[in-house]
C-alpha cells in the first residue's frame, strides 16, 4: 500500500505528540477507539477564553491514524471551540488523501476532537455548579 | 558494517530463485522446449527426461517414489486437488473431513467449499502454543471421516504440528492424511513413509525455485490413494492433473529441491543461529516483546513476535527499507487481525502488534543486526506516541478500561 506524502510526513514528523494535565479544568481529553480494533487515539486540548490554545495527541494505530490525529491537533490550535466542533472526517481524509480502507482513521480523529471538546465542556459545566448529568430528584 | 537496502526478510512469502536453479531452467526455454507429452520425437523425449529427473529430486527430498509425485501449478492447486479430489473420490464412503483452524486459506476455503456441497468439516482448535491437541483429533474421528488435513508448519508462526503422531492416528483409523508442507519442505527433514503421510502439498517458490510450480505427493502403496482429478483434458500426470507440463518450472523445482536437500543441514543450522540471535536481541533489548507460538516445535528461520502497545502496520511503515510482514489487520484486505494468532488465544491487541520475520538463504548477520536496531528504534519511538504505553507506564490496567470499539 502506498501512503500519500502528507501521511508519511505526519508519520515521520508527528506534530504535537504528548500529554496535557488532564486534571486541569481548562483541558479536555478525548480517548477513542479500542486496542482490539488496532487503533486508540488520545487527543487533548487546552482552552482559554473559548479558544484552543494548545493541543496534544498520542495514537496507537496505523500510519494513517497517526497522521489523522497529528493533523487535527495542528488544525485546532488557535480555533474557537465551536469551530473545532465542526471539523468533519471528510476534510481530514481529503487533506491526507486517505484511501477508502483508511477512512475510519479520519472518523476516529473527528470523534477524538469531539470527545475532547465534550470533556472540556462537561468540566466547565461542572465547575459552574451545574451537574450536567446529575439526577434532579435527589431533593 | 553497512548493509545494502532494501532488506528482504519475508522468505515465507516467497524466495528469489537460486542462480543455480535459473541455470538449470534456461535450456528449457529455448533448446529443450519440447512438450513432455510428445511421444513421437526427440524433443518430447528430452523434455520428459528432464521432468523425470526433477520428479526424482522432489521424491528424494521427502523419501517418496517418483511415481508418487504429481506436478501442479503450485501448492494452492495441490491443496485443492488433495482435498476436493479425495472428497469426491470417497464421497460414497463418507463425507467428513478434519482440519485445523490455523490452516492456510487454500485448505480452509477448500473445506468451506465442500461444506456448501454437503460435506461435514471439523475444525480443530489450537492451544496457546499453536499446536493441535492429539486427544481432540482422536475425539473428532467419526465412522464417516475420510480425510485429515493438517499443515506441517504454519506459515505465520513457523510452528510444526506433530505430523508423525497424526499420521499414526490416521493409519489406525484407516483415514487418509494430507499435509500442507509448503513451509516445511526442505527446511526440516520430511519422510512420508516414517510419518505416515498419504498426500502432501509442496511448492517451488518457497524453496528458491520458480513460482507457478508445485507438486502433490500421492501415496501409491499401503494404501494406494486415488483421487478424482480437478483439471481434465489429456490425462497427464497419471490422470491426476491434466495440462501440458511446465517443463522449465518443473526442472527448476527439481534443482531447487536437490540443492535444498543437499544443503539442508548446514543451511538450516545457519538460519537457525541467525533467528536465535535476532530473538535474543529482541527479548533483551525491547521490553514487552512476546514470541508467538512454541519454539520447541518450530521452523528454524521463522520468528513471529509481538511488541505490545505498538501497532504492526505503523511499525512496518517505520521499517520501510526492510521487507517483513505483520499480523496487523491494517495489512490485510479483510481488516481483521491474523486469524492464526487469534486462534492461539492471543489478544487482538497483540495480534495487531505482531511482526513475522523469515530468514533465508541469502540473509546475513549484518542484515539481522540492522533489523534489530531499526525495530528497537521504531518501537521506542512509537511507544512514546502510544496512549496505551502511557497508560501502562502509569500503572493502568488496559483491560479495566471501557473501550469504544468502532
Amino acid at each position: 500500500m502506498a501512503y500519500s506524502k502528507k501521511v508519511i510526513d505526519h508519520y515521520e514528523n508527528p506534530r504535537n505528540v504528548g500529554s496535557l494535565d488532564k486534571g486541569d479544568d481548562a483541558v479536555g481529553t478525548g480517548i477513542v477507539g479500542a486496542p482490539a480494533c488496532g487503533d486508540v487515539m488520545k487527543l487533548q486540548i487546552r482552552v482559554e477564553e473559548g479558544v484552543i490554545k494548545d493541543a496534544k495527541f498520542k495514537t496507537y494505530g496505523c500510519g494513517s491514524a497517526i497522521a489523522s490525529s497529528s493533523l487535527v491537533t495542528e488544525w485546532v490550535k488557535g480555533m474557537k471551540v465551536d469551530e473545532a466542533m465542526k471539523i468533519q472526517n471528510a476534510q481530514i481524509a481529503e487533506e491526507l488523501s486517505l484511501p477508502p480502507v483508511k477512512i475510519h482513521c479520519s472518523v476516529l480523529a473527528e470523534d477524538a476532537i469531539k470527545a475532547a471538546i465534550k470533556d472540556y465542556q462537561d468540566k466547565q459545566a461542572k465547575a459552574a455548579g451545574e451537574e450536567p448529568d446529575a439526577p434532579k430528584a435527589a431533593e | 558494517m553497512s548493509v545494502k537496502t532494501p532488506i528482504y526478510l519475508d522468505y515465507a512469502a516467497t524466495c528469489p530463485v537460486d542462480p543455480r536453479v535459473v541455470e538449470a531452467m534456461l535450456p528449457c526455454f529455448t533448446d529443450n522446449f519440447g512438450n513432455a507429452a510428445s511421444r513421437t520425437h526427440v524433443f518430447g523425449w528430452r523434455a520428459e527426461e528432464a521432468v523425470d529427473a526433477a520428479r526424482i529430486e522432489i521424491a528424494r527430498a521427502m523419501n517418496a517414489d517418483p511415481k508418487e509425485i504429481t506436478f501442479t501449478s503450485g501448492a494452492t492447486e495441490s491443496n485443492n486437488l488433495a482435498i476436493k479430489g479425495i472428497a469426491e473420490y470417497l464421497a460414497d464412503k463418507g463425507r467428513h473431513i478434519i482440519t485445523a483452524v490455523t490452516e492456510h486459506k487454500a485448505v480452509l476455503d477448500t473445506c468451506k467449499y465442500l461444506e456448501r456441497r454437503g460435506y461435514d468439516v471439523t475444525y480443530l482448535p489450537v492451544r496457546a502454543d499453536g499446536l493441535i491437541d492429539l486427544e481432540e483429533l482422536k475425539a473428532a474421528f467419526r465412522d464417516d471421516t475420510i480425510l485429515v488435513s493438517i499443515m506441517f508448519a504454519n506459515n505465520e508462526t513457523g510452528v510444526l504440528q506433530p505430523i508423525a503422531e497424526i499420521g499414526k492416528l490416521c493409519k489406525a483409523r484407516k483415514v487418509l492424511f494430507h499435509t500442507d508442507a509448503v513451509q516445511a519442505f526442505t527446511k526440516v527433514p520430511i519422510d512420508v513413509q516414517a510419518m505416515g503421510i498419504d498426500l502432501m502439498s509442496v511448492s517451488g517458490h518457497k524453496i528458491y525455485g520458480p513460482k507457478g510450480v508445485g507438486a502433490l505427493y500421492v501415496r501409491r502403496r499401503r494404501p494406494r490413494v486415488r483421487l478424482a482429478p480437478q483439471i481434465h483434458g489429456g490425462g497427464h500426470e497419471r490422470g491426476n492433473r491434466s495440462g501440458t507440463l511446465n517443463v522449465p518450472g518443473i526442472v527448476g523445482f527439481g534443482e531447487a529441491a536437490r540443492i535444498a536437500r543437499e544443503e539442508m543441514a548446514e543451511e538450516q543450522a545457519r538460519v537457525f543461529a541467525l533467528r536465535e540471535h535476532l530473538r535474543e536481541r529482541f527479548l533483551a533489548e525491547i521490553p514487552h516483546s512476546i514470541v508467538n507460538g512454541t519454539l520447541e516445535h518450530h521452523l528454524p528461520g521463522t520468528l513471529n513476535i509481538s511488541f505490545a502497545y505498538v501497532e504492526g502496520e505503523s511499525l512496518l511503515m517505520g521499517l520501510k527499507d526492510i521487507a517483513v510482514s505483520s499480523g496487523s489487520a491494517c495489512t490485510s484486505a479483510s481488516l481483521e487481525p491474523s486469524y492464526v494468532l487469534r486462534a492461539m488465544g492471543l489478544d487482538d491487541e497483540l495480534a495487531h502488534s505482531s511482526l513475522r520475520i523469515t530468514i533465508g538463504r541469502p540473509t546475513t548477520r549484518e542484515e539481522i543486526d540492522y533489523l534489530a536496531d531499526r525495530v528497537k528504534d521504531q518501537v521506542e519511538r512509537l511507544r512514546e506516541m502510544s496512549p496505551l504505553w502511557e497508560m501502562v507506564q502509569d500503572g493502568i490496567d488496559l483491560n479495566s478500561i471501557q473501550w469504544t470499539p468502532h
